[in-house]
This record gives structure tokens, sequence and C-alpha cells, in this order.
């Protein structure tokens, strides 16, 4: 067979293998870590026909696909208790915060370079750091500028809906296919402890009533958007006290009027951020509450879980922010695109897609036998496989496997970038808490220290299943588990 | 008769801007700022100044 090479990031390639190797090879495709429920098995195939190359909606998408954020949005109608927009760190990733704010032609400009040079990219979202909907002028210049230019990339936009349904016939003549609405409550009682005021016709309101308006404009918009054949997906902010266990009523609601996917995230409260809920010591929840969480509202809609809470400015795959790299003043003079090698890319994602499903399916078949579910954490770079060395990875992909299957539940993060200066040791302590319900790790490499500082914790770290798709590394270890006779599948 | 913005609180978020009825809102070179010659108080227009009603931090569209 001869194949032409194909130049993607400046790397001539001429074999899948090779394009594999460049792809993860430190490139651009190096996602921390993820996954979710959300594939082609539990979707109907309409939607995932129009989400499969989306990261942020697909989890299997994720693993290859890039997007980018544009910060052109910054003014808001509303005030949440959890953001605070005026502190920006350049190390911080919480969505609202952003380093540089883009007219709509610096953005464009921007996008273009990115695309240029990263041809994972396939999507283009706005999402603050005010909200896209209510400044509208701003987001819709945007768009219009990347439509003409780049039509291959697909738009999308995140709002708290307060304006939403004042443009959908807009966004639908813009071809906008996916639409985020944060909805943190329906209950108006709950919702006036997370809104402290909205701006609504010409008035600042507060308390029950603007838990109220607000509550009604947001199930408008995703019943007008829905009925108009735009995929919502729903997020909403797990608030240990206030509303965890009203979101199992949420999830009912946004599932009835049609939103595809819902988003349960948790709470970010660093008092450092200063926003109210940092202030006033209102705590986020821990990994295994937002896991009780999401577990309580399985059946009702597909529920994310490889959400990153990215900054409003990021860029890359998920789990990663290139941000930094394309700031305005690095941007090229002149920007050509490279259309050529965006096409490549997702002809290689193609193949390597179907190689990975039969692999799982293998995998899958392999574990038919086991009964308990094992937690597995892994370190991935992306593509869906062991790629990562456990001393690079800032979050681990969670995974669980019984005999029902293996899937991703939950990614977690290792460090906390904003704190800074941490010793190893520290990190390690960290580690080792995140990871504290979880038996194995697997990683491409590990040194020695960390490997018994692991298995001091009862955590068992395996390196011998480098570059295996990450479904059929869990089914061999889970065999040669079973062949050590009988040892129970959990150790939690 | 007109508001004021204090510039070491604004954000630069700019929702002023688009609100205020009269147009007395720019942007010049870093910050925010009202023109007191097109500022009304929003007078006859609305209950609130507009600009105060809807700028995310406290305190910072101020009478002048
Ligand atoms: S914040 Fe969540 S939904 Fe938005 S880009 Fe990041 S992962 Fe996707
Ligand atoms: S008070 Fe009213 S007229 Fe004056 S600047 Fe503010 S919004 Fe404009
Ligand atoms: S609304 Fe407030 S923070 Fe925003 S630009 Fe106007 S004065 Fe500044």
């Amino acid at each position: 067979m001869s194949v032409t090479p194909i130049p993607i990031s400046g790397l001539q390639v001429s074999s899948r293998k090779e394009m594999g190797a460049a792809m993860t090879g430190g490139g651009g495709c190096s996602s921390g870590a993820c996954g979710s429920s959300q594939g082609p098995a539990d979707m109907d195939p309409e939607t995932w026909a129009r989400v499969k190359d989306h990261p942020c909606y697909s989890e299997e998408a994720h693993h290859y696909f890039a997007r980018m954020h544009v910060a052109v949005a910054p003014a808001c109608n509303i005030q949440c208790n959890y953001c605070n927009r005026k502190y920006d760190c350049a190390n911080e990733s919480r969505p609202g915060v952003v380093s540089e704010r883009l007219t709509p032609e610096q953005a464009a400009r921007k996008v273009l370079a990115v695309a240029a040079s990263v041809p994972q990219l396939s999507v283009l979202g706005i999402a603050g750091p005010g909200d896209a909907a209510y400044d509208w002028r701003r987001t819709q210049a945007t768009f219009a500028l990347v439509a003409k230019q780049l039509p291959d990339i697909k738009l999308c936009l995140s709002s708290n809906g307060l304006a939403l349904p004042d443009h959908v016939d807009e966004i639908v003549a813009m071809n906008i296919d996916h639409v985020t609405i944060t909805i943190n409550a329906i209950d108006p009682e709950i919702g006036q402890h997370i809104y402290p005021w909205i701006f609504h016709d010409g008035k600042r309101r507060t308390g029950i009533e603007a838990a109220t308006i607000l509550r009604d404009r947001q199930l408008q918009s995703l019943e007008m958007l829905t009925a108009r054949g735009v995929l919502v997906k729903v997020n909403s902010v797990l608030i240990p006290g206030l509303n965890d266990a009203h979101l199992i009523e949420v999830n009912k609601a946004v599932k009835a009027r049609g939103a595809f996917l819902h988003n349960i995230m948790p709470l970010i409260s660093d008092p450092a951020h200063g926003t109210h809920f940092g202030l006033s010591g209102q705590r986020g929840p821990t990994g295994a509450e937002l896991k009780k969480v999401q577990d309580a509202c399985a059946g009702g809609a597909n529920l994310m879980r490889h959400c990153r809470q990215c900054r409003a400015d990021a860029v890359g795959l998920l789990g990663e922010d290139r941000g930094q790299d394309f700031t305005l003043d690095k941007l090229p003079e002149e920007i050509a695109d490279a259309t050529e090698a965006r096409t490549a890319y997702r002809d290689w994602v193609a193949e390597e897609r179907r190689d990975r499903a039969s692999a799982a399916a293998d995998a899958e078949a392999a574990i038919a036998g086991a009964d308990k579910p094992a937690l597995f954490a892994v370190c991935t770079r992306g593509s869906g496989r062991i790629n990562l060395h456990f001393g690079k990875a800032t979050e681990f992909q969670i995974y669980e496997a019984d005999a029902r299957g293996i899937r991703f539940v939950g990614h977690r993060r290792a460090d906390n970038y904003c704190l800074g200066g941490h010793g190893d040791a520290a990190r390690m302590d960290e580690i080792l808490r995140v990871l504290g319900d979880v038996p194995f790790l697997l990683c491409s490499k590990i040194g020695d220290g960390p490997r018994k500082r692991l298995a001091g914790a009862g955590i068992e770290a395996i390196d011998g299943l480098a570059q295996d798709y990450i479904e059929t590394a869990i089914a061999a270890v889970l065999h040669s588990k079973t062949a050590r006779a009988g040892l129970s599948a959990e150790r939690a | 008769m007109a508001l004021k913005i204090v510039k070491s609180q604004c954000t630069v978020c700019g929702a002023c801007e688009f609100e205020c009825p009269n147009a007395a809102i720019k942007f010049k070179g870093e910050a925010y700022i009202i023109d007191a010659e097109k500022c009304t108080e929003c007078e006859g227009q609305f209950d609130t100044p507009q600009c105060a009603a809807v700028c995310p931090v406290p305190g910072t569209c101020v009478p002048a």
C-alpha cells in the first residue's frame, strides 16, 4: 500500500501507526484523563452522529477531539454565589476565568490560528466569562466570522438561560447545534440561595422572584431549543447541603424537556477566588459524593462525567489547557488554514475508533465472570490508550469494571494548580487522598518510590500494559487477578 | 445629575454599556467611563439607574 505523507502540525507521517505515534507523542493530543458513560451504545444514532466529534458531548470523542473557547462575552445578567469575575490567576482552572478579553475580530483570528496548528480541533464554544446569550452581539459577531472561514468547525454556546429565549431563532438560523444551559435548581426556594440577584426587564430582582423568573426562562429556553432540533446539555453545580438531593428533580425535569445530556459538576469554592460561597465557607463535594449524586440520577437524562470545568479561554483537548500558547501576542501574522490536516486526522480517528471499539467488546466479553465492581485509575494522554507516565498525570480517569462491562465513571484531579509551590511529597499525599477508594492504577511507567507509596495505601500500580487500549488492559488485570485464585475484586 | 464608575472596582465587563438607555457609557482606553453630559441617572426611563442595577460589583456605579 502506498501512502502519501500527510502534514500534521509540521509532522510528515505516512501510516496510521505513525500518525498514532505523532498524535500521542506530546503533540497536541495529550488529554490528561477521563471518559464517561456516553458512547454510541446509549445514544440514539441520530444524536450520536451529531455529537460524535464533540469532546464535551461524547466521552468517546474527548479522547480524540479538541475544543476551544474564546472569551468575547464578559457581560452577565445574573450573579451566582459561586462566581467572581473580578480575579484571575493564570494557573487557575475554573469557568468564568480568563486572562485576555477578545473582540470578535481578534477571536476569529485566534480560532484560525488554533485550527491551523491543532488538527484535533472540532468545536468552538463561547462560554463567558459572562453570559454568551446576554452578550449576544459579541457572541453572534464571533460565530459569523468563524463560520465563514472554518465551516467544518462546530459552534456551541453556554448560557444561564435568562436571555436565551430572545435569541433562539438566531441560534437556529446560525446553525449552532449545541447549547449548554446551567440549571442548578428548579425549586425557587433553593434557587434563591444560589443567585443573589438577576437583572431582567430593566430591574435588578432578588429572592424568590429572581429565582422563579430565572427558572421559568431556563425551562422555556430548553423547550424552545429542543423543539427546534438544537441539542441541549444542562449543567448543574453540585452544592452540598443545598441542592444535592434536589438535583434528581432537576435531572427529571430537564430530561422531560428534551435535554440529551446532564452534567453535574462539583462546586469549586476556594476562599482565594473571592466568591460568596468561598468566603462563606460553603464547601465543595468530594469525588465520592459527586459520584453518588450522579449514580442516583442514573436512568434519567444521560450523565456527562468527563467535564473539566474549563476556563472560558481554554484551548485543546479536555484536561489540557493550551490557552497560554495562543495568546494574542503569540498569533502569527499570516495564518494559513490547514483543512487537509483536520480531514486526515478525522480519517485516522475513524479507523482508530473501530479498532478500539472491537478491542473493548473483546475485553468486556472476557470479563463476563467478574462479580463485584472494581475501580481503576488510568493515566492517559488521549486516544483511549494507557500512554502516560504516572509522574506526569495531573488527573486520573476512573473506570469501573464488572460483569456488566467496563465504563468510565469520572476523573479526579491530583494537583491543585493554584496553590503552587507544593513539594512532591505533598502532591503524593493528595494523590493518595483522591485515589483512596481505587485499588488499581494503570500507567505507562512508574518509579519505585511512588509505586511503594501507592502499595502502602493499598493501590496496586501496573505499568506492564503500556500502549494497550484501556478496556483491554482492565480485562487483562481482572483476568490475572481471578487467575491468582479468587481474590476479591474489591479492596476499597 | 450623573453617575460615575469607580475604576478600581470595575471588572470591565461592559454590561452597563449596553443597558444604558442614553449611550452615556463608553469604553475608553482601559476602562468604562460615564459621560456626565449624557447621563440622566435614568430619570423618567427606569426606576433605578440601569448601570448600577446590572453591575456585578457593589459600589462601582455611584453618584458622581
Ligand atoms: S467546562 Fe465542561 S462542558 Fe465546558 S468545555 Fe470544559 S468540559 Fe466541556
Ligand atoms: S445612570 Fe442611567 S443614564 Fe446614567 S450612565 Fe447609568 S445607565 Fe446611563
Ligand atoms: S457593569 Fe460594573 S463592572 Fe461591568 S463594566 Fe460597568 S461598571 Fe464595570
